[in-house]
């Protein structure tokens, strides 16, 4: 089922929970809306569901409107953060329960074979006659989810599905619901903060702040090219440059230093945005961005070095895979040259997008141009 | 057996990780000796002067077991009203906010805090036959005071903030989501409270009703107001035991009380596993 959310509006008293927001999802997507708390992603999740109403705009399933279609009408299966499993009831009545409380209920022995497919499907045969307390938070979520499966859901909405699973059972289920999901082919929209949870599951990623839709693209497009500067920052860490723009060259704020050249036009100052996994350390008479090692540290396999720029108050933190690097060759106070792989350039005062790293760039930084300090 | 493993072996006695238990064990079991167990066997010796036979011949007397009937029905009814309309009170209380929602919830209380007499006295007024309330009743038929109804109604007076107050909590800390999510599956109203909220409900309310019950089996101030006191119609069991102190039989006032005690305990004992029954199918381990 396609889903479309047309100008929705809610307000909170004086919170402004979503603001105009548009939104188009294709029959059979899988798509993270993520974003801080407090962004307005939950609300919309609930909108959609029918479990809070908008006070403008509209929803449609497929071409229906759904303004007056209450949340038990809809047909979408909701997961809870908290599983919201009922208690009293084992697994297997758990999640019976949406087809024992229809209109036109199944047989007795329909809805028990139904339940006890779902039960196999997401892995927990032979637990029908647990009740949720005797599971563990993984499990649980997995009861919960057939639950919404159980009445065939147009939509199946997840809040936070994983948030309050460990680390370790949180990357399996993620896995687990990804081949889930390309098993049955329902639509499915699911909240989540963590961008690497969004980014790893995701077809496509919604990133919203404030009530506002930021960007909505597929996985690697807004990874790569973040629409502004909330989202590159939201999606990882972050280094951010104060430089200026000249003929689609970037330079060095005091504009003694051209560092790369951009796919931007626009002259004059801009912030330049890139991430520690992004940059490397310039080739031997190789030119760069010019920097002085403050501080290094190596935690697992990866090398982390606090430089200070030149012409800069700002430092910049750079990440380099252990194998390829004799950390002992990085002494705070050395001289390092970096080359920056994939950047971004924004406006200092809008945020707008001037410019990103050119794939020439992947190669270093602009040769032609030397240091000149 | 070498001394170490004979050391092995006692450590083998199974021990909590929580310290005191001996300690706090002690003062309970002295506690509970001094407050209830010494006063209530004192009971029990005091009627065992009349032998079986005396003591059953005391408590088949028609007027005692009249007393009796009428003292543990009217608790059970009166537990029976309040576990109904206890529940849904404390529902208003939880589930909608209203002007003047505070003051009424400190109301629940009051008859905790008011001397059960002033609230027999109060009843009666209102229920007599030329009463603000009983005026209009009696012309329909409906005698309240002076009847055993009468006695019906000062037990849910007295019983009530039971109910409420054990069913309250439950269901503040009940989860919305549980709602949500039976919504979200189908569900209506009306079989997300019968399956999803009821469920999780019943063991405060068996909890209250209990303890209604139980207050309501010993209420003795408000009842002999309103009771009318007719022997073998409207008089309870606490009354003719203090008929029988004031007559000096002892022995026929603590069989009577024996009687109930007994009674009492085998219906808590059941409601208890009532309780224990509910609440282990909804928090099975």
């Amino acid at each position: 089922m396609d889903i479309h959310v047309r100008n929705i509006e809610k307000d909170f008293g004086t919170f402004k929970a979503l603001d105009r927001v548009d939104l188009d999802i294709e029959s059979g997507e899988l798509i993270a809306l993520l974003g801080p708390s407090g962004s307005g992603k939950t609300t919309l999740l609930r909108v959609i569901a029918g479990l809070e109403f908008a006070d403008q705009g509209e929803i449609l399933f497929g071409n229906q409107d759904m303004a007056r279609v209450p949340v038990r009408d809809r047909q979408v299966g909701f997961v809870f953060q908290h599983y919201a499993l009922f208690k009293h009831m084992t697994v297997l009545d758990n999640v019976s329960f949406g087809l024992k409380v229809r209109k036109d209920k199944p047989s007795a022995e329909a809805i028990r074979q139904r339940a006890t497919e779902l039960i196999e499907l997401v892995q927990l045969g032979g637990l029908e006659k647990r009740y949720p307390s005797q599971l563990s938070g993984g499990q649980r979520q997995r009861v919960a989810l057939a639950r919404a499966l159980a009445i065939d859901p147009k939509v199946l909405l997840l809040d936070e599905p994983f948030g309050a699973l460990d680390a370790k059972v949180r990357k399996d289920l993620r896995r687990w619901l990804r081949d889930l999901h390309d098993q049955t082919g329902v639509t499915t929209i699911f909240v989540t903060h963590d961008q690497e949870e969004a980014l790893e599951l995701a077809d496509r990623v919604v990133i919203m702040n404030k009530g506002r839709i930021e960007q909505l693209g597929h996985v690697d497009a807004v990874y790569e090219k973040p629409a502004n500067p909330f989202v590159f920052d939201f999606l990882g860490n972050t280094n951010i440059v104060p430089v200026t723009l000249r003929n689609g060259v970037v330079n060095l704020g005091q504009g003694d230093a051209a560092i790369a050249e951009s796919s931007g036009s626009k002259d004059g100052p801009a912030l330049l945005y890139v991430r520690p996994g992004d940059v490397r350390i310039a080739a031997d008479g190789a030119a760069g961005l010019p920097t002085t090692v403050q501080r290094v540290q190596r935690t697992g396999p990866i090398v982390r070095i606090d430089a200070e720029v030149f012409g800069s108050t700002a430092p910049i933190t750079v990440e380099l895979p252990h194998l390829h690097h004799d950390t002992s060759a990085f002494q705070p106070g050395a001289e390092l040259r970096l080359r920056l792989l994939q950047f971004s350039l924004y406006a200092e005062d809008s945020g707008a997008l001037l410019g990103a790293s050119t794939p020439a760039d992947a190669i270093g930084v602009a040769a032609s141009r030397q240091r000149s300090r | 057996m070498t001394p170490l493993l004979a050391t092995g072996t006692r450590r083998r006695i199974r021990k909590s990780a929580i310290p005191g238990f001996g300690l706090t064990m002690g003062f309970t079991l002295v506690y509970l000796s001094l407050i209830v167990l010494i006063p209530l066997s004192a009971v029990f010796f005091k009627t065992a002067d009349l032998g079986l036979d005396g003591f059953w011949e005391i408590i088949t007397r028609t007027r005692v077991l009249n007393a009796l009937k009428l003292s543990f029905g009217t608790a059970l009814i009166a537990a029976s009203i309040n576990a109904i309309f206890g529940v849904l009170v404390a529902w208003v209380f939880v589930r909608y906010t209203f002007p003047g929602k505070r003051l009424l919830d400190a109301f629940i209380d009051l008859p905790f805090a008011l001397p059960t007499a002033v609230a027999g006295i109060a009843l009666t007024a209102l229920y007599a036959g030329n009463g603000w309330v009983g005026q209009y009743l009696e012309p329909l038929g409906l005698k309240v005071a002076f009847t055993p109804v009468g006695i019906v109604v000062a037990l849910t007076f007295v019983g009530l903030p039971f109910v409420v107050r054990t069913v309250q909590p439950v269901l503040e800390d009940a989860e919305a989501a549980l709602e949500e999510a039976a919504a979200s599956l189908g569900a209506n109203r009306w079989q997300t409270i019968a399956r999803v909220i009821f469920p999780a409900v019943v063991p405060s309310i068996l909890t209250g009703f209990a303890l209604a019950f139980a207050r309501g089996v010993g209420e003795y101030g408000s009842v002999i107001f309103i009771a009318g006191n007719l022997p073998n119609v409207s008089e309870i069991a606490p009354l003719l035991i203090v008929i029988r102190l004031e007559e000096f039989d002892y022995a026929g006032a603590t069989a009577i009380a024996a009687a109930m005690l007994i009674v009492s305990f085998t219906m808590l004992l059941v409601i208890n596993g009532l309780q224990v029954w509910s609440r282990k199918r909804s928090e099975k381990l």
